[in-house]
């Protein structure tokens, strides 16, 4: 995999970066992994740490501290680095300097901040005719929620995400991490390129006003129109149902209890989806040489009949699939074409599977303290201009001097001085 | 505000023609394309996409017209009938082919190989153009002849096991909404963009190839850098982040048998003095003979979580129980609406569990336009779909056209192709 040939895919823009945690962080990650330059400006007065991920666990060894947190390192490989204390006049000076060279200025911060600081679009604008501000905020920057708080979980509960992932008869499971910190800064990403695309076409800039509560939103459409058309909500008995499948309707279709791993946790699981009839007459004809006489009852011939007896059905096949660990039975129903996979942990899909490996999915970089270290990558290759991640995330001002002195035009001195007087 | 959706600015995409050659799974992708201007021409086989067979129906009466799955996924796209098993089509598919700026497909149905045609040649004929293909687990992968749903991708990728209860017992959870399929067409758009970007400054196009197993794999945030970092393993609780140490519950059932997410309890002094306050003007002091404790924790000057979490400090335990106390005590009172908007007036981060048609309807996205009419004039109906997943101020979000009947624009796109 071509991890080590900086990606000229994006190397044309520059991005003045006030991203942070993963909504924003994950966004100009994903456009520094293209080759676009991307200067994440940090406060120097308290280390970065308005980012609350920065120094926070994991850690690759015992040592503690702002700069070895792996969250952080993560969501800002191949990012550049500077400090700048953006309430001092000398700080807003550069800070203006570097947005008058940009492409676009990105942040995550909640609504108002950028404003309390002078710095709206029309402040930007100001300073760079054709300037992109992107802001990515949970509920947005406007209406009754505007001032209103958010994290992963927030956004998620706040839109339907955490209520439609459940299963009958039990409270919302939700989601057990921030999928919208992930997907906000996708949508983050898209809205960013988009606007350098109408740019590119017009030579005009914009804002783009990201919320993540309404990207959340437009994930559960069909279940939307169900409701918009059809008058069913969602919240109604024996639903949200997420392990089985309604739209479209297929059965069997669950996530069932196997045989757990001798040496590995004390549960292990198996996902089982039939598409149709010719599936399931597939797995009958597996399960009935495994001496399951019970599934070639023809009352679960047909789709309307396995629906009809999705319980028993169920309780029959988690029989079935207690005998053997989901790998095993994985193989088994693969070898017949079923779709089926186990639910993998973190260790068997990172560092198990075949598919892991081939793609490149986990490359190595090296951040300045923390040494090497593995990272998310990139799902996709592109066959002219492949993604690339060689260097973490930029220890606190680590690319001051490239920026202030290379970019800005300053002297050592000067960088020196700025440096003494706490401005960076 | 509902707002009806304008078609006639100029949107972002709308330099681009897009052939959209595949199954569900790239789907949204051509949808956040075609929702920016694109004229994203879905090629169906003659018997329709397998989507249009897809519940919910209109009125629940099953009709390759009527899915609502597959209206969702194909607003403002047209639709084109070609039967790739009939070998005249190949030259009006290459003419297609060197009109396009964008093609995406899913390896599903084959035009190149089955028409006889040469993806080189396409490719040279036509130096702008960028094709994405999106598979399960990367075009040429040994395992992508392997089929595959939403669900056993997100079982494969690291999705389902994050999600789920307290009660291991109780199985994994998938998510809702076909998010395995969301997030790979996710990267296709993204990736989509940046050839597109890197066309706009040279003018070559290129080849993309999209793993769904990938895309789920790295949208799992902890449950990945926890391995990589630490070869530490998160395991799920019940409305919360799965965990390598277990954590405190953070759902709690108000007073109308719904839902909050409590998100970061009371952990600051000012948030203890805040809670009081709150607890105060619900009239809720006399029940709760701990708060006490909260004006304590409001006079405190700053203190290490570390000393919380050590558990050493007995007064802060109480406290800080105190504060957790004070919210239960709340919930039990106030609807989860109430207990929301309350919290987040002082400051808490706090969500109300919705279900999606309850946030579609809450007065800040509707005021927000998230509520977009659509006409269907075969049906007589105007439909309200959710709306814009980003506001651009210039080149805007819209839908153009309702989702396009089998076939409706077949005569006019092939009769337009010199």
């Amino acid at each position: 995999m071509p991890h080590h040939v900086k990606s000229q895919a994006l190397s044309h823009l520059r991005i003045c970066d006030f991203t942070g945690q993963l909504a924003g962080a994950g966004a100009t990650k994903f456009m520094a992994a293209f080759g676009a330059e991307v200067i994440r400006i940090e406060d120097p007065s308290n280390h970065g740490r308005w980012d609350i991920l920065r120094g926070m666990p994991p850690y690759v060894d015992d040592r503690r501290g702002p700069e070895l947190g792996g969250p952080f390192n993560n969501h800002n490989v191949g990012k550049l680095g500077i400090s700048l204390n953006i309430k001092t006049e000398k700080g807003r000076e550069l800070f203006e300097q570097l947005v008058a060279i940009s492409d676009c200025v990105t942040e995550n911060f909640s609504s108002g901040v950028m404003r309390s600081w002078g710095y709206d679009y029309e402040a930007l604008k100001q300073l760079k005719e054709d300037i992109i501000y992107v802001s990515n905020c949970g509920f947005g920057h406007s209406g009754p929620y505007e001032k209103f708080k958010t994290w992963g979980p927030i956004v998620q509960a706040t839109s339907g995400l955490t209520m439609s992932s459940a299963i009958p008869d039990q409270p919302p499971a939700g989601w057990g991490y921030s999928y919208m910190d992930h997907t906000g800064a996708y949508f983050m990403a898209m809205a960013i390129m988009l606007a350098i695309h109408h740019r590119n076409r017009t030579g005009e800039g914009q804002y783009v006003d990201v919320a993540a509560t309404e990207a959340a939103l437009t994930l559960n459409g069909p279940v939307l129109l169900d409701y918009t058309v059809n008058g069913r909500p969602l919240r109604r008995d024996g639903y949200p149902d997420a392990n089985h499948s309604v739209s479209p309707a297929m059965s069997p279709h669950n996530i069932y209890a196997a045989k757990p791993i001798p040496g590995s946790f004390d549960e292990a699981w198996i996902a089982i989806a039939c598409r149709n009839d010719e599936d399931w007459h597939a797995m009958r004809d597996v399960l009935v040489a495994d001496g399951c006489d019970w599934a070639s009852n023809d009352a679960f011939g047909q789709l309307s009949g396995r629906m009809t007896a999705q319980e028993e059905l169920d309780s029959n096949i988690t029989e079935w699939c207690r005998r053997r660990d989901p790998f095993q039975s994985t193989e088994m129903l693969r070898a017949a074409g079923v779709p089926a996979n186990p639910v993998q942990t973190p260790e068997q899909r990172i560092d198990q599977d075949v598919n892991s490996a081939e793609s490149g999915l986990w490359p190595t970089i090296r951040q300045t303290e923390m040494g090497r270290v593995r990272v998310d990558g990139i799902p996709a290759h592109l066959s002219r201009t492949d993604w690339s991640m060689t260097r973490g995330a930029a220890t606190l001002g680590e690319d001051n001097a490239y920026v202030y002195g290379d970019l800005l035009g300053l002297s050592q001195n000067e960088i020196d001085g700025l440096h003494e007087e706490g401005v960076i | 505000m509902t707002t009806t959706s304008n078609p006639l600015s100029m949107m972002a995409l709308d330099d681009l023609r897009v052939l959209e050659i595949g199954d569900e799974r790239g789907a949204w992708c051509g949808k956040l394309m075609a929702d920016m201007g694109a004229d994203v021409i879905k090629i169906e086989p003659p018997e329709g996409d397998p989507s249009r067979q897809y519940e919910p129906f209109v009125d629940d009466q099953p009709h390759h017209e009527r899915s609502l799955y597959f209206w969702y996924y194909n607003t403002s796209k047209r639709s084109v009938v070609m039967d790739f098993d009939d070998q005249s089509n190949a030259d009006a598919f290459m003419k297609l082919a060197q009109s396009a700026d964008v093609i995406f497909d899913t390896a599903t149905y084959d035009p190149v190989g089955r028409l006889g045609l040469d993806y080189h040649q396409i490719m040279s004929d036509n130096p702008g153009l960028i094709w994405c293909t999106i598979t399960n687990f990367g075009f040429g992968s040994e395992r992508d002849d392997e089929p595959h749903t939403d669900l056993t991708l997100a079982a494969n990728g690291g999705f389902a096991w994050m999600n789920g209860y307290d009660d291991h017992s109780l199985p994994p959870v998938r998510g809702g909404g076909q998010q395995a399929y969301h997030t790979g067409s996710n990267y296709a758009f993204m990736t989509i963009l940046t050839a597109l970007l890197h066309r706009d400054a040279t003018g070559l196009g290129q080849h993309i190839n999209v793993n769904i197993n990938a895309s789920v794999n790295v949208t799992t945030e902890a449950g990945s850098y926890s391995w990589l970092v630490a070869h530490a393993t998160v395991q799920r609780q019940t409305g919360r982040h799965a965990g390598v140490a277990p954590s405190m519950p953070s759902q709690i059932r108000c007073a109308d048998g719904r839902y909050v997410n409590t998100g970061i309890p009371p952990r600051r002094p000012a948030e203890f003095g805040l809670v009081y306050r709150w607890l105060e003007e619900e009239g809720l002091l006399a029940e709760l003979p701990e708060a006490a404790l909260l004006l304590v924790g409001a006079e405190l000057e700053s203190f290490s979580l570390a000393d919380v979490f050590s558990g050493d400090n007995e007064e802060l335990l109480a406290i800080f129980g105190a504060g957790r106390e004070a919210f239960d005590l709340l919930a039990s009172k106030l609807t989860a609406y109430e207990f929301f908007t309350k919290a987040q007036n002082f400051g808490f981060q706090v969500g109300v569990i919705h279900s999606p048609e309850e946030a579609l309807e809450d007065p800040h996205f509707v005021d927000r336009g998230m509520q977009v009419k659509v006409e269907h004039p075969e049906l007589g109906r105007e439909v309200v779909y959710p709306g814009a997943p980003y506001q651009l101020t210039k080149g805007s979000w819209g839908i153009t056209r309702r989702p396009p009947l089998l076939g409706e624009h077949t005569d006019e796109v092939l009769a337009g192709l010199e």
